[in-house]
């Protein structure tokens, strides 16, 4: 092992069927530092997380721990625990039901008995010493998100781990509660804890990280010093070539913005309002436009989107489509009026897991067609192949269970089930959260492509810069509530700051 | 560019395992190999005289074939629910009784002993399904609309189920004497293979259109693997999983229908009783989840044949039939056990050591 290593990995290999997920990696991390492990969806930042965690066994490769002798023997996340690797997983991985003080301690007493004093007593002091804003007898879901991730964390850091290991973790985090995670990461990185951080946000990377590894194609692509890596080089070694100008989509795809946009919207509604608790609030698109909802998490963005889809229960106010009145009381209705919908919540309203790829594509235009006319096989198929080919879907086969391809090709597919639809207005709701940057500029492309041929699109993202390279208008939410909205010139990151934040824009 | 390599060769063993029927098929030539070996006079099939004087087939194989049926007909079913609900209907061998109480109250007509019908067969039958099939909804729709879970929601008609059928018959137990009514539990005339055979091959046939010809299959799966996704897809998971029940409710009162055609009679405690446990044993036998989602409904019916071929065999060779159900226990973990995932993972994994080499080798 070299001098100030924590944890070694050499030669990791891993095969699915079809699927070559890493091909003899090597990854170093040392005491005290953060390092970002960086690639694109596919690329095995996953699957080499897992390896090391003892979820799936590895073809080939070593692991050595410091502290071990000779290479450590990992088959279970359970064994990951005990030579000191912890994990903090994207989805919280704890129980809410439970009280933080429980969830810190669930499975690592000994004995039958309990010591309630003791696990509160300690308990406290944990939270105290990372600075925690949580007492030990709340119950964890009466928690924020932030403050779970913080828990599952301190959990970590109790059981006395040399190697935390924290995928994705900042994904459903405001950017104060990245803020108060990041403080908490330098903390433990003073303290000797060695921390492997996987995210998507290079902005974090830069923020906190002191070394990136880069992978690619399940291979390694370099270890390098955050110093000697500017964005630009991480990115295009994330690709595999050089990026092109990201802030020139939009001219490439020949949208002149300058274009007034007029006549009757494609859909427009009116004091629309639902039962996830929104202000009724007005919108409208119109043919060929390209808007979006922004705001911060939680300020009602996608219940806006949810009760023109129907995905919430409407309980008020009217919505017209090309000047007709339409009732929308279902999603089936919103689809019969050509409205597609990519939901926020991928693994939870998106995908249908243990269905194939050719299955989950063909989904929502088969609900269209109806009970009684199933596609043949090879009608399907030739969809399937279509849009595998079309958006360069990553899979096996048409036949491979959805739930097993990578986030962003997951993604792709739900596109692909909508884009298979011919819809006129689409509704994309945090397409390119937890997805790769090459397929995140795939999506904004397909966004303006869509739009130059006439469809409307409402785009939303917790990006602010992802918004302004694709939107022409702007609705502003704050608490639950339609602020503001903005177009042209006004369309800048700090005039969209302000008018989040409550300044003068209205 | 290199994600379409495949992973050295899977060993024929290892495709083999990984088939989803795999469990079922094996159990059943198992069943086969031991009854060969043992006395290859298992599969004789022989002329008789049955009772009205007929020539009929008769041997262990179509008597295995034949009072399969039932619990083939009710797997069919519950394989659909189990997909869309994630859970079992256990009132399924109650409601059969409701069902065979109806029909024998329609055909005798309020009558003890009746020597002539009363109503048409056909009629009295699609009264049964139509009443079976409201006790599916109201299954369904407590699991559906309330989300209760399916145990507990049909809990409550396999409590109530008999009582309800022997209130139907103002509790007294009716005879039907018409022969035509037992033409559907035993032998048409003139034709030597029993009735109840024919019926289930209509009922597989039946299905196999449906599954082909309508979205059934792929609707259930997905409101079982996502209800939120498939509501977002524009499906009505509630009305789907209620659509399941009440298809069962169809299957229960077919496999109702069949067992008091048999008899002619009925005995509300004991008709059709544990069945759901057989029914619900056979679609995990084929390989299904019984939590819900992917199915493959032809897994279900093998393994409700191979329920009723071990049953069979048992019989012959004269395990009495206080004893029987510790014998099948035994099989049956076995069965289960081997077709458990973390089993079928490990099978899978037997001839991995060769492989390895292989690869080091190249």
């Amino acid at each position: 092992m070299q001098k100030g290593a924590v944890l070694e990995m050499h030669g990791i290999c891993k095969y699915f069927p079809g699927v070559r997920a890493l091909q003899d990696v090597d990854f170093t991390l040392r005491t005290g530092e953060i390092h970002a492990l960086m690639g694109e969806n596919g690329a095995g930042k996953s699957t080499l997380i897992k390896v090391l965690t003892g979820v799936y066994g590895k073809d080939c490769g070593e692991i050595h721990i410091a502290g071990h002798e000779g290479p450590a023997v990992i088959r279970s996340p359970q064994d990951a625990q005990n030579i000191g690797i912890s994990t903090v997983y994207q989805e919280i991985t704890l129980c809410p039901n439970l009280t933080v003080a429980e969830n810190m301690f669930i499975g690592r007493t000994k004995g039958i008995g309990t010591n309630w004093k003791m696990m509160n007593r300690r308990t406290r002091e944990i939270l105290d010493s990372l600075g925690i804003p949580a007492t030990p007898k709340q119950q964890l879901g009466s928690c924020s998100i932030a403050v779970q991730q913080m828990v599952a964390i301190a959990r970590a850091v109790d059981m006395e781990c040399k190697v935390l290991i924290l995928d994705e973790p900042t994904s459903s985090l405001d950017e104060q509660e990245v803020e108060k995670l990041f403080g908490l990461m330098r903390d433990l990185r003073a303290k000797g804890v060695g921390i492997i951080f996987v995210t998507h946000f290079l902005d974090q990377v830069y923020a906190v990280c002191d070394r990136i590894t880069v992978l690619r194609d399940g291979q390694l692509v370099g270890e390098y010093v955050i110093e000697d890596l500017p964005r630009v080089q991480l990115v295009s070694k994330m690709l595999g070539k050089d990026l092109d100008d990201m802030a020139d989509i939009k001219k490439e795809s020949g949208i002149d913005e300058s274009v007034v946009l007029e006549g009757t919207p494609v859909l427009e509604a009116k004091g629309l309002c639902s039962n996830a608790g929104i202000k009724p609030f007005d919108f409208s698109i119109q043919k060929g436009e390209v808007n979006g909802f922004t705001g911060l998490l939680g300020s009602g963005r996608s219940e806006c989107v949810r009760a023109i889809f129907g995905a919430d229960r409407v309980t008020g106010g009217e919505v017209q489509m090309d000047g007709k009145s339409v009732k929308i009381k279902k999603p089936l209705d919103a689809m019969k009026n050509g409205i597609g919908y990519l939901p926020e919540d991928r693994k939870g309203d998106g995908i249908v897991g243990d269905l194939s790829v050719r299955e989950n594509i063909i989904l929502a235009l088969q609900v269209l067609k109806g009970f009684f006319k199933p596609f043949s096989r090879s009608q399907a198929e030739a969809f399937a192949d279509e849009y595998i080919k079309l958006l360069e879907i990553k899979t096996a086969s048409s036949d491979t269970p959805i739930k097993s391809l990578s986030g962003g090709n997951q993604q792709k597919c739900i596109l692909a089930r909508w884009l298979l639809t011919n819809p006129e207005y689409l509704i994309l709701d945090e397409p390119t959260r937890g997805i790769d940057i090459g397929t995140k500029i795939e999506i904004q492309k397909l966004v303006l492509k869509l739009a130059s041929e006439g469809k409307s699109v409402t785009f939303i993202s917790s990006e602010i810069d992802e918004m302004l390279r694709t939107c022409s208008r702007l609705v502003v939410m704050r608490d639950r509530k339609a602020v503001g909205e903005l177009t042209g010139e006004d369309l800048t990151q700090s005039k969209i700051m302000d008018t989040i934040a409550g300044g003068e824009a209205k | 560019m290199s994600e379409q390599i495949r992973k050295p060769e899977d060993s024929l063993w290892k495709r083999l395992t990984r088939q989803q029927l795999f469990i079922p098929v094996a159990a059943l030539l198992l069943l086969v190999v031991f009854n060969l070996v043992a006395d290859p006079s298992f599969f004789s099939v022989s002329i008789k005289e049955n009772s009205l004087g007929n020539p009929v087939l008769s041997g262990n194989i179509i008597s295995v074939l034949d009072n399969a049926s039932e619990l083939v007909i009710l797997a069919i079913g519950m394989t659909l629910v189990t997909a869309s609900s994630g859970g079992q209907d256990i009132s399924v061998g109650a409601t059969m009784a409701i069902a065979g109480s109806v029909i024998l109250r329609m055909v005798c007509g309020g009558e003890v002993t009746a020597d002539t019908l009363h109503m048409p067969i056909l009629l009295a039958v699609l009264v049964g399904i139509v009443v079976s099939m409201c006790f599916g909804a109201f299954n369904g729709a407590l699991v559906a609309y309330f989300k209760i879970q399916p145990m507990v929601a049909t809990l409550i008609m396999f409590t109530a189920g008999r009582s309800i059928a022997a209130w139907i018959n103002n509790n007294q137990l009716p005879i039907m004497n018409d022969i035509s009514f037992k033409y559907a539990g035993t032998f048409l005339p003139g034709i030597p293979v029993p009735t109840p055979i024919f019926i289930t091959i209509l009922m597989i046939v039946i299905f196999w259109l449906i599954l082909k010809f309508t979205n059934l299959g792929l609707y259930t799966q997905s409101v079982g693997i996502n209800a939120n996704s498939s509501r977002l897809n524009g499906l009505n998971p509630q009305m789907i999983k209620l659509l399941t029940y009440v298809i069962l409710g169809v299957c229960v009162a077919v496999a109702g229908f069949m067992r008091v055609s048999r008899s002619g009679s009925i005995n509300y405690s004991r008709i059709a009783e544990n069945i759901e446990m057989d029914a619900i044993l056979a679609v995990a036998l084929g390989g299904n989840d019984l939590s819900g989602g992917k199915f493959n409904i032809y897994g279900s019916i093998l393994g409700a044949y191979v329920i009723q071929f071990l049953t069979t065999t048992l019989y012959k060779y004269d395990v009495p039939s206080t004893a029987l159900p510790a014998y099948k226990a035994v099989v049956v973990i076995l069965l289960v056990v081997l077709s458990a995932p973390v089993v079928r993972e490990r099978m899978s994994r037997i001839k991995k050591a060769p492989v390895k080499t292989e690869k080091e080798v190249a």
